[in-house]
């Protein structure tokens, strides 16, 4: 390193500056200080402005976003429980018809039932009723015939004819009822 | 032979130490004209260029969502805006002393890391016109702040401060005349210039002792090398710490002085 000779050295004083000294460090300083106030602040300080817009902005937006969803998510809940409600009620509704359908259907059957068994007896009645009356008339003159011949008289008289037929059903049907009960 | 005392011939077998000359090397350009040129001022343009290249890369084109070298810049340019500026002066003060108070900063944090730079090796502002510069753009800087807010409530904190009896004003103006307005940038350029000054000259005192003992003395003198390049080495690194500091300490200070500048009261 070069230095210079001893006797320049006590010459120097580091606290007195050199013109040029001053001119270079005001030069760069102000250089300096021009970029600073000029592009780099201003760049730096729009840019922390922007970065907080955007930041402000988002948040608005994620909150509106969020607002929709909660009021759709309430819109949703509503018609669910309305089609739950509704489904229930129509649920009801058909089982009820379904009873009713089943209670109609059976009181026809029982009516239908009831109907025929009432023809059916009322036709046996008269039946039997039409059968014995015939049996009774058969019976009565062949009776009469077969008596007539056997006792040589002629029972013409009805009145008379009649009780006799009457009492010999009567005591036919005592003799059967007799035999009926002795086997029994 | 007593080593440690500098020889006016540098020959290479006895010790030289550093001196102040390490500051004024010759001119090469422009000599005896107001611009002239010499190593240390070559290193400040050098210097200069280079924080406004690298500022210009990091605010060309600032994105909401930065790239990695943009927030190198956002984190100092924000250290200073919310740990220095914004913290001291508040919101709208604070947007105005902004430029200036992060120009400070960064000018000397460049100036001063020069002298830690390899092939540098000098600080920018381990002559005092840097320092000078400075002290005289805060001292202009608080005085223009307190006087544009209110030139009677400046002078008046700043000289009779409240809650003294008038009586004490005969001593204490006086004081506070010295203080506020010489002290303040005196120490300014002197702790800045002192810290730069004193870091080049124990650097250089390390690293040629350690040449010195391991080429040049005697042989039971070699393993102070060792020791001379482990100290050299840890200052090399303290100077890094140092230079960022100044730079805080220089543009904190200017801060505060605004602040109490413009404060309604103190």
């Amino acid at each position: 390193m070069t230095h210079a000779v001893v006797a320049a050295e006590e010459s120097i004083n580091p606290l007195i500056p050199a013109p040029s000294d001053l001119v270079w460090a005001t030069l760069c300083f102000l250089v300096v200080l021009a970029f600073f106030v000029w592009k780099f602040i201003p760049s730096f300080l729009k840019m922390l402005d922007d970065r907080a817009a955007a930041i402000e902005g988002n948040i608005a937006k994620a909150d509106e976003a969020q607002n929709k969803a909660e009021a759709l998510l309430e819109q949703y809940t509503a018609q669910l429980a309305d089609a739950r409600s509704e489904a229930a009620r129509i649920k009801e509704q058909a089982r009820e018809e379904g009873k009713r359908i089943i209670a109609e259907q059976r009181e026809q059957a029982a009516a239908e039932a009831a109907r025929v068994t009432a023809a059916a007896q009322a036709q046996i009645e008269m039946e039997r009723k039409q059968a014995a009356a015939q049996l009774r008339s058969e019976v009565g003159s062949l009776a009469i015939d077969l008596a007539s011949g056997v006792i040589g008289e002629s029972l013409k008289d009805d009145a008379k004819a009649a009780g006799v037929v009457d009492r010999f059903l009567a005591d036919l049907e005592a003799s059967e009822t007799g035999k009926a009960g002795a086997q029994a | 032979m007593n080593l440690l005392v500098p020889a006016a011939a540098n020959d290479g077998q006895t010790f030289q130490g550093p001196t102040i000359e390490e500051f004024f090397p010759q001119a090469v350009l422009f000599e005896g004209t107001p611009f002239e040129l010499n190593r240390v001022m070559l290193i400040r343009i050098l210097a200069t260029i280079a924080l406004i290249v690298l500022m210009w890369i990091g605010t060309r084109a600032m994105k909401v969502v930065p790239g990695r070298f943009q927030s190198v810049v956002e984190m100092g340019l924000d250290f200073i805006r919310v740990g220095v500026v914004e913290d001291l002066l508040g919101k709208k003060d604070g947007r105005r002393f902004l430029p200036l108070i992060a120009a400070i900063f960064f000018f000397v944090l460049f100036m001063n890391i020069t002298g830690v730079v390899p092939l540098l090796n000098l600080a920018g502002s381990s002559v005092i016109g840097v320092p000078l510069v400075l002290a005289v753009i805060a001292y202009i800087a608080f005085i223009y702040a307190g006087v544009r807010k209110s030139p009677k409530l400046f002078f008046k904190n700043a000289l009779l401060p409240a809650g003294v009896p008038p009586v004490l004003y005969i001593i204490v103006t006086p004081i506070e005349f010295i203080s506020t307005f010489i002290i303040r940038p005196v120490t300014l350029t002197l702790r800045l210039l002192m810290n730069m000054i004193v870091g080049h000259l124990l650097l250089v005192l390390f690293f040629s002792a350690t040449t010195f003992f391991f080429l040049y003395a005697p042989a039971a003198f070699k393993a102070f090398g060792l020791g001379t390049l482990a100290f050299g080495f840890a200052f090399q690194l303290f100077e890094v710490l140092v230079a960022l500091l100044q730079a805080y300490v220089f543009a904190i200070l200017t801060t505060v002085y605004i602040q109490l500048a413009v404060a309604e009261e103190h």
